[in-house]
């Protein structure tokens, strides 16, 4: 085990170098720089802001010293936002936006998943269908169209809770983002389980289960459930996707101070520091998630191991 | 093949949601394209003397009006119209983009479809939002990146469909007597593949043109999409946003809309999948 | 002998699903019972409706299946009653083996784990000691290396390992009943005759009854006591054993008995079959069911339903039954 998880990290690690290297030349080969958008400049003033920034340099050199700041932390200066680094501005808000979306993943898995088995086992009841029902709302409507209306109804009419704004650790203020980002995931994992959940139940080995006279919960939790979250598995990525695109819309809505309205920002004013970092950063928390799912794999599925 | 679809149309007719689902769309349809001539309004005029005006009948404006005092109604229909041109026009893209590509993948098998398989895994990978955000800061905003963008989110699914059912139907008797008979390899996809693969293809480009307007509406909101004065439900949505607690209307108009069709479309997409027995994958 | 309780005891059991267009009957009034420490073997084609019989003991039909009599284990309703209640002679009292050894065992958990929770849950034992006991039993079902066998997964053993798994974990609570369903169709033909003699065996040491269901009466040679033929969906013949296979009375059985092929009897240049089809499971008519096929058959065949009739030894349901 130990030694497949680190073939996958070894695999893990050049997929990430040249997703930063594409990422870095793909920016440098675009017409235009970073301070086109200001008022005219001299063409003097201009020279010096581009040897200031390193970027009259031939393109080598400047991808030479861009890596090696990386590992030291160091994702350069913000090129709009003048007196921060990028590795500042990062700092200041990634636990914002880590938080958002971890709790919205968990809550995701943890309600998700009892929701689509218990519609799998009442499978054709109404309870089945009611459940099935509103998977499809939360499947079909984007999480910027909901929480405005979360925000209006409780927010507005009811006065329960805040409807933008941050304190730091106020569990109010996430209330409603949360719950705006959890939807969508949510409604998927609980369908995806109960189809999962529905084939796995007439397999073979759970007529076999149920013929030992096990009580109902043990086939579930210990026999099926397992097998059944394979396709959930192969979700978790995805969703984790779908949560990071959705807090960027929420994020901006909810007057949060994550990273997420960084990555608009700076490809609205081409701050290339501040996108080159937003992309490593989400792109390293992909890939790590996708190695935690190949691990994931291997243990839901033992056959994967050899 | 048309007992098929008959039998289809049957199982799609006995399901409730599916049908309400098509009657609420073909209301909105109706509506986005007969709306501007019902109501005496029109999207641009500013009219001054109802800025962020309630909804009611007693004015001419029956959804209120924008802080600039635009007519919500007529508003909301155009976006409504911007959504769902922008949603088919790049829906019917995708679709033969992602029809050929599978087909072809699946056709000639071997290492292409092993290369052509690769090419979306990898593509999957991605979320196409940051992608697109990337795009825009190195080309800046333009409408051109925006199509390109749209276009880009529903072929992968399509492809993939397409490719698998190829896969299994070429193994077919009929294509090997095809082949036998001397059929262009050309000929053979467009005579006898294609045909087969009806099924999964009407599903999925059903199910693609929510994803669509959802990803044009998604764009629009963040600003990168539809600019002014063009709008479309995702600009309007952002504006109503802005301005929740003091006219709420602004955004439930176009919200709802937006709301209202993806639901319909993903309830009748999900329908034709039960009517027209598609599996996943 | 009379007065001593039956150890399974089927009357009148029917069976029917319900379908999109109708419903189908699989099993169309069937009557036996089963004694105590008796091995009856019950043969016919796929479709016949021997398996099902014993799913619907065992509660494990689906919930578009519509059963109606009964079948009483030791005295006590089968049919109908509720999980819980089933579960307490279910996998200890009264086992199954089933047929495919390749998908019948759950895939992410250790045999040393699968055989184990059967005694946690009915004997209450702990389990360190169930795991102890478990390769105590996989040892007496001749299984090489069984402590080393309960930390492994299934798909590390072979099919015919994995079904002499399936038969410890059917015998690991003593039961009084074991149902093997074709325990060896899946299997290579020269582990086939292994499992075999490893039924015999664990019979011969726990004294359980034992029903053999198959489609090859070759297979039930020498180990049944009884056997029971169907076709489509009823018995059509009960007999001991010996006396089926010398003097069978149902022509269907003779039929089957010609398709045996044997060692020591002719050479021949072709095996025998039996031409035409069974009905589907439909098709239940006021006729012998076997008529359509039967070298014997002549108008009454073809509007009345013969009974099952005979004395407890040798029962058949023909109009015309073959004479010694």
């Amino acid at each position: 085990m130990i030694r497949y998880f680190f073939t996958r990290l070894a695999g893990a690690i050049p997929t990430l170098l040249i997703i930063i290297t594409a990422t870095f030349f793909l920016m440098h080969a675009a017409p235009g720089g970073p301070f086109d958008q200001e008022q005219t400049l001299s063409p003097e003033i201009a020279a010096n802001l581009q040897s200031a920034y390193g970027l009259d340099q031939p393109i080598w050199t400047q991808y030479e010293r861009y890596l090696k700041s990386l590992l030291h932390g160091d994702f350069g200066p913000s090129f709009k936002y003048k007196d921060f680094t990028v590795t500042e501005l990062i700092g200041q808000g990634f636990p914002v936006t880590l938080q958002l979306g971890v709790i919205a993943m968990v809550l995701a898995l943890s309600l998700g998943i009892p929701l689509g088995t218990f519609a799998a086992l009442h499978h054709n009841s109404a309870a089945d269908y009611a459940t099935m029902s509103l998977a499809v709302v939360g499947i079909a409507i984007p999480s910027f169209v909901v929480l405005p209306f979360l925000g209006l109804l409780f927010g507005v009419y009811l006065h329960w809770l805040p409807v933008a704004g941050w304190e730091a650790g106020s569990i109010r203020h996430l209330a409603l983002p949360v719950i705006a980002l959890t939807l969508p995931p949510l409604a998927y994992i609980a369908r995806l389980t109960r189809g999962s959940m529905l084939e796995v139940l007439h397999s073979h080995f759970i007529r076999t289960a149920f013929a030992k006279g096990l009580p109902l919960h043990t086939v579930i939790l210990r026999h099926a459930l397992r097998p059944a979250l394979i396709p959930v598995a192969s979700y978790l990525v995805p969703a984790v996707a779908s949560i990071m695109t959705g807090s960027l819309v929420v994020e901006s809505i909810a007057g949060l101070p994550g990273i997420g309205r960084y990555l608009v920002q700076g490809a609205l004013n081409r701050d290339y520091t501040l996108v080159l970092g937003m992309v490593i950063i989400y792109s390293t928390l992909l890939i790590g998630m996708g190695l935690l799912v190949d691990l994931l794999y291997a243990w839901l599925d033992p056959r994967v191991r050899h | 093949m048309g007992g098929l679809a008959d039998a289809a149309a049957r199982r799609l007719r006995s399901n409730p949601a599916a049908v309400v689902a098509v009657a609420a769309l073909s209301v909105i349809l109706v509506l986005t394209w007969l709306g501007p001539w019902i109501s005496p309004n029109n999207s641009q005029t500013l009219d001054w003397l109802h800025i962020a005006a309630r909804p009611g009948m007693q004015s001419s404006h029956w959804f209120g009006t924008d802080r600039l005092g635009r007519d919500l109604f007529v508003r909301t229909l155009a976006g409504t119209r911007v959504s769902i041109a922008i949603g088919l026009a790049a829906s019917v893209i995708s679709l033969l983009v992602g029809v050929s590509y599978g087909a072809i993948a699946g056709y000639i098998g071997g290492r292409t479809d092993h290369l052509m398989m690769r090419l979306i895994e990898i593509l999957s990978g991605l979320p196409l939002i940051f992608f697109v955000i990337f795009l825009t800061v190195i080309f800046g905003r333009s409408e051109y990146l925006l199509f390109f963008a749209i276009g880009a989110v529903g072929w992968l699914t399509m492809a993939r469909i397409v490719r698998g059912q190829t896969l299994s139907i070429r193994q077919r008797e009929f294509i090997e007597a095809a082949i036998a008979s001397g059929a262009g390899t050309g000929r053979i996809i467009l005579r006898h593949v294609v045909p087969n693969v009806i099924g999964p293809v009407i599903v999925y480009a059903t199910l693609t043109v929510p994803q669509i307007i959802l990803f044009e509406s998604f764009l629009s909101f963040l600003g990168l999409g539809i600019q002014e004065p063009g709008a479309s439900l995702g600009t309007l949505i952002a504006e109503g946003a802005g301005e929740m607690e003091a006219a709420p209307w602004i955004l439930l108009v176009p919200g709802s809309f937006l709301a209202v069709l993806l639901l319909c479309l993903n309830i009748l997409g999900d329908g034709l999948r039960d009517a027209l027995d598609v599996k996943d994958g | 002998m009379a007065d001593m309780v039956p150890t399974l005891s089927v009357d009148r059991l029917r069976i029917s699903f319900s379908h999109r267009t109708g419903s189908i009957e699989a099993v169309d009034g069937v009557s036996f019972s089963i004694a105590p420490c008796e091995c009856v073997g019950l043969v016919g084609e796929s479709g016949s409706g021997k398996t099902q019989i014993f799913m619907a003991a065992m509660g494990l039909l689906g919930s578009n299946a519509q059963v109606s009599g009964s079948v009483r284990f030791e005295g006590n309703e089968l049919l109908g009653v509720d999980g819980p209640t089933l579960n307490r002679v279910r996998g200890s009292q009264f086992t199954m083996i089933f047929q495919d050894p390749m998908t019948s065992l759950t895939p992410h958990l250790t045999v040393g784990t699968q055989l184990a929770e059967v005694m946690v849950t009915h004997l209450g034992m702990p389990w360190k000691d169930a795991r102890s006991f478990a390769g105590r039993m996989l040892e007496r079902v001749h299984v090489p290396e069984p402590k080393r066998r309960l930390n492994q997964y299934p798909h590390e053993l072979s099919g015919g390992m994995r079904q002499r798994v399936m038969i410890a974990m059917s015998l690991l609570c003593e039961p009084s009943l074991v149902i093997a369903d074709e325990p060896t169709t899946a299997l290579d033909v020269t582990i086939q005759a292994q499992i075999i003699e490893l039924l015999r065996a664990v019979r011969g040491e726990f004294g359980m009854a034992l029903v053999l269901i198959s489609h090859d009466l070759a297979v039930m040679a020498g180990l049944a006591d009884r056997i029971l033929v169907m076709y489509a969906g009823s018995v059509v013949e009960n007999a001991i054993a010996g006396e089926l296979f010398k003097h069978p009375r149902h022509p269907y059985t003779a039929e089957l008995l010609k398709c045996m092929p044997s060692l020591t009897g002719p050479r021949l240049d072709r095996l025998p079959t039996l031409a035409g089809q069974p009905p589907r499971p439909g098709e239940m008519l006021e006729a012998c069911p076997f008529a359509p096929r039967c070298p014997r058959a002549a108008d009454r065949c073809r509007v009345e339903r013969p009974q099952l009739e005979g004395p407890s030894t040798s029962q058949v349901a023909c109009h015309f039954p073959l004479t010694a």
